[in-house]
């Protein structure tokens, strides 16, 4: 009857299989207005005057605009500096001035295009090396352990490079799309594409403020997250609601392509330097690391993806001397924010790249540096924290270094690169990368999640929170850890949908925490409603029949019989944010990859030929899901790699679209060898670490690594498109002439 | 007043001829199964099969399906009994998020009808026009080969 390890179906899939699961968009809306966004043209200015073109027939268009909002005129996330609509000042492109409503969507297009916005322009800040001279930083960090002076001592050989990588698009295949209503009691209900529902409702809690039970948020059936979906729709749900308010009916605004690439949050731009000490057998004895971040107009989740970014910025291997500073700037252009690794791809790339030119410089194989240093059991991390359990830095490595054939496979690149005859060059690349799983350092405490496990007046067992499922498999894996828990089969357990009217709030669905962190609570909640029912001498397994006359019994009134769960930190996991020192996450996955790469002569295009990783995820409670996530990250993540390149002119996105921000096809992608590692963490549900942001960390080095074998290029900046190698094999060619 | 069937059904549209194929299942037949992702013909979610071939909805002007025979994922099996090449996306966990599901399935079903081979390959050549951001392909391309393999037992069989 144990579901933990097997690959149960998912549980929404055949609603999504036969086009019946409703996405926002799906649901009709009785005499809704469709919203649109009048947005900034200018990054940075004064709003003097909105014109509205007399020739247009305005009398059923609905306009709201930041005189509109009840509240305050912020969308409340970590800082409030964020304006639900400007009605002022201006900081980047398509930042939202007005809500504009019409029962016919091209309508509503067709009067956006009637106003007319004149502003005093201002001279933007679009680079993140003039916003910090400026002085315009929004957070710094700083992690110091040992002595860095006594380290660059020390060392026999030091190293230095700087790494940047650019911006990248979620590209969710479902657009952003929010509804709002007010219902006759006064409630204001919410519906969309979201990853948090709680956050919308905190958001809007101070954009209307109301009695907390007066705002309903529910998530519908939602395609695609990736982080894009975290913060955003704040402001989306802020849009509909001030309009369907002063409308006095429902709204809906569903983005086309275009305003979703153009105006919404983005990976941040980061430039990376290292300067790293080895002994000459490559132990790394001190590393200088310095993070520069591109936030964007608003403070958003920056800081948060800054210490994320700066807590991975090492890589997976032990140092006793380091010193990160993170910096992250405020730029007029769209907001950056949440995106699947959230700072650590960034500077996890820079990190594996570094390791990649100390080996180069000391004559050895990456490889062998990386086995020196790697962090294994007992380790000790940059902010000083003890690695006790669950470290499969080594066995990840050594599983996609067997099943790859690295060594040998790398010297067939050889040979064949010797060949001048042949139409390519090849070329192996290794990386190795580690994830803090769930929220950072005392995130989880704040959070204080929650989330039930109830026997409801019919029988049914059902789970309640309000973590999301966005495609990642929450619905089933959650069903899992709970069938497991009661001993029940996996067709038995309900999950409800994420409604902030029924489910309670177990924190937002990301940072790779849905499964170890709300996974852990309902399996502690499953625990203690098993205990209660035992209690009331029910015989372990119940059958259905008996579980119908316990309901009977226990849910008085018609109440579900539940127990909710609150997340309490495990003392001994300490952790110091003025400091930056402790246990900077409860546990961490590993990862490792090898791919090997074909560039073509004539064209510079790279081919990911072949790709074998390993990741160590505690453990698998859904495999087929798990392996899921991990092709899903790894194709994205050679996106970021290869092809998706966001091409900014004068502070937003110029390619906003398909057709020239390519994100991979069937033909882009690989066949992958997946290797599930399980190493498995004593305070996760049956072991379960996180998986979601991990794959996304690990493979943009390896193909870099890899065409650094194929060509001798060294590249250091993302995306690596043939544009770019051509420029670096004639700029080569010309030094050497 | 453009006729049409769809789903093996004559349907009758009155409106403007121009209105995308698209819009006209979604909006005027209620048929939300197949999905807008970028409405400019990239992404392959609104892919329904029109006259044998799979198609674009977002590209098509309603009037050019007039007297046309349209297949949309309504067509396939309902969630109680799904048709095997859905019963292999399930078993396989090819659909994630579930958005390009509809178009995805669609692909597949023109590429099963033509007798495509069976192999991962030409599996990602018939795909090639369907994004998916969830999945790396990987899941997807080995629920269509196994759908394609029975299928080509199947009419192998026939003969």
């Amino acid at each position: 009857m144990t579901s933990v390890g097997t690959s149960s179906r998912r549980k929404e899939g055949p609603e999504k299989l036969t086009g019946e699961a409703r996405y926002i968009d799906d649901y009709p809306l009785e005499g809704a207005l469709h919203g649109v966004t009048l947005r900034s043209r200018v990054a940075l200015g004064t709003i003097r005057e909105i014109r509205f073109d007399p020739s247009f027939d305005w009398s059923s268009v609905v306009v709201a605009a930041a005189s509109d909002i009840p509240g305050e005129n912020s969308v409340l996330l970590i800082e409030k500096d964020q304006p639900l609509l400007a009605s002022h000042e201006v900081n980047h492109l398509e930042e939202p001035i007005l809500i504009l409503g019409h029962p016919d969507r091209a309508k509503a297009y067709e009067a956006l295009g009637r106003v007319l916005v004149v502003y005093d322009e201002g001279e933007p800040v679009l680079t993140m090396e003039e916003a910090l001279a400026n002085g315009a930083v929004f957070k710094r960090y700083e992690i110091v352990k040992g002595d860095l002076e006594a380290g660059f001592r020390e060392a026999d050989v030091v190293v230095e490079g700087e790494y940047r990588v650019p911006h990248q698009e979620q590209a969710y295949i479902e657009n952003n799309g929010v509804a709002a209503w007010e219902e006759e009691d006064g409630t204001l209900v919410v519906m969309g594409s979201m990853q948090c529902p709680y956050y919308v409702h905190k958001a809007m809690l101070g954009l209307f403020p109301r009695a907390p039970e007066k705002i309903r948020v529910i998530q519908t059936t939602t395609g695609g997250g990736f982080g894009g979906k975290e913060e955003y729709p704040n402001l989306i749900a802020g849009h509909a609601a001030v309009l369907a308010l002063k409308a006095k009916r429902p709204v809906k605004i569903v983005y086309d392509r275009a305003e979703d690439m153009r105006a919404t949050t983005k990976r941040h731009p980061a430039r990376i330097r290292h300067r790293t000490g080895v002994k000459k057998d490559g132990t790394l004895v001190v590393q200088e690391i310095d993070v520069l971040m591109d936030g964007g107009a608003y403070a958003t989740l920056s800081s948060v993806v800054l210490s994320r970014g700066v807590l991975h910025a090492t890589g997976p291997y032990e140092c006793p001397n380091v010193r990160v500073v993170g910096q992250v700037v405020k730029t007029n252009t769209p907001p950056n924010g949440a995106f699947r690794g959230f700072g650590a791809p960034q500077t996890l790339f820079a990190a594996e790249m570094q390791v990649e030119k100390v080996a180069a410089h000391l004559g050895l194989d990456a490889l062998a540096v990386r086995r020196k240093n790697l962090f294994r059991e007992g380790s000790v991390t940059a902010t000083g924290q003890v690695l006790n359990e669950s470290v499969g830095a080594k066995e990840v490595l050594d599983r996609a270094v067997a099943v790859s054939r690295y060594l040998p496979r790398k010297k067939e690149c050889e040979r064949w690169n010797r060949r001048k005859s042949a139409p390519s060059w090849r070329g192996v690349g290794l990386a190795a990368v580690f994830h803090g799983a769930g929220f950072t350092g005392s995130g989880e405490v704040y959070l204080r999640s929650r989330a039930t496990v109830s026997l409801l007046p019919n029988g049914d067992l059902e789970v309640e929170a309000a973590s999301t499922e966005i495609g990642q498999g929450t619905t089933s894996i959650l069903a899992s850890i709970v069938a497991d828990a009661l001993e029940v089969p996996y067709d038995w357990i309900r999950v409800s949908t994420p409604d902030t009217a029924k489910v309670p709030n177990s924190g937002p669905t990301v940072a790779s925490r849905t499964c170890m962190i709300v996974g852990g609570l309902l399996k502690r909640s499953a625990d203690a409603l098993r205990r209660a029912l035992e209690k009331e001498g029910i015989a372990w397994p119940p059958t259905p029949a008996v579980l119908k006359r316990a309901a009977r019994k226990l849910c008085a009134n018609g109440r579900p019989f539940g127990f909710v769960q609150e997340y309490e930190p495990p003392s001994d996991i300490t952790w110091d944010d003025t400091a930056y020192r402790g246990d900077a996450y409860g546990v961490y996955g590993y990862a490792a990859i090898v791919l090997e790469v074909e560039i073509d002569k004539l064209t510079y295009e790279v081919k990911v030929k072949d790709l074998f990783t390993a990741q160590d995820v505690g453990r698998a409670i859904n495999p087929l899901l798990v392996e899921g996530q991990i092709a899903g990250g790894t194709a994205q993540a050679l996106g970021y790699a290869l092809l998706e390149n966001a091409v900014f002119e004068n502070g937003a996105m110029a390619n906003a679209s398909f057709t020239n921000y390519v994100i991979p096809t069937t033909l882009d992608t690989p066949e992958m060898r997946v290797e599930i590692v399980e190493k498995p963490y004593s305070r996760g549900p049956f072991g379960a670490k996180g998986v979601g942001e991990l794959p996304m960390d690990v493979p943009a080095p390896a193909v870099a690594a890899a065409i650094h074998q194929a060509t001798g290029l060294f590249l250091t900046e993302l995306p690596l498109l043939p544009e770019r190698i051509s420029k670096a094999m004639h700029d080569r060619a010309h030094r050497q002439s | 007043m453009i006729e049409l069937t769809v789903n093996r059904k004559k349907r009758r549209y009155r409106g403007p001829a121009f209105k995308r194929l698209l819009d006209v299942l979604r909006e005027d037949f209620e048929l939300t199964g197949t999905k807008e992702g970028c409405g400019e013909g990239e992404c392959g979610a609104c892919t329904v099969i029109l006259d044998g071939e799979p198609v674009n909805s977002c590209l098509i002007p309603v009037a050019q399906a007039e007297g046309s025979r349209v297949l949309t994922v309504e067509s396939l099996g309902a969630s109680s009994r799904l048709s095997p090449l859905q019963q292999s996306f399930l078993d396989r966990g090819a659909a994630q998020c579930g958005i390009c599901t509809p178009g995805m399935l669609m692909t597949a079903v023109a590429h099963l009808r033509r007798g495509g081979a069976a192999d991962p390959e030409a599996v990602r050549d018939a795909l090639a026009g369907n994004l998916c951001r969830c999945t790396g392909y990987q899941h997807i391309v080995a629920a269509v080969v196994d759908a394609a393999k029975r299928e080509r037992k199947r009419r192998s069989r026939a003969r």
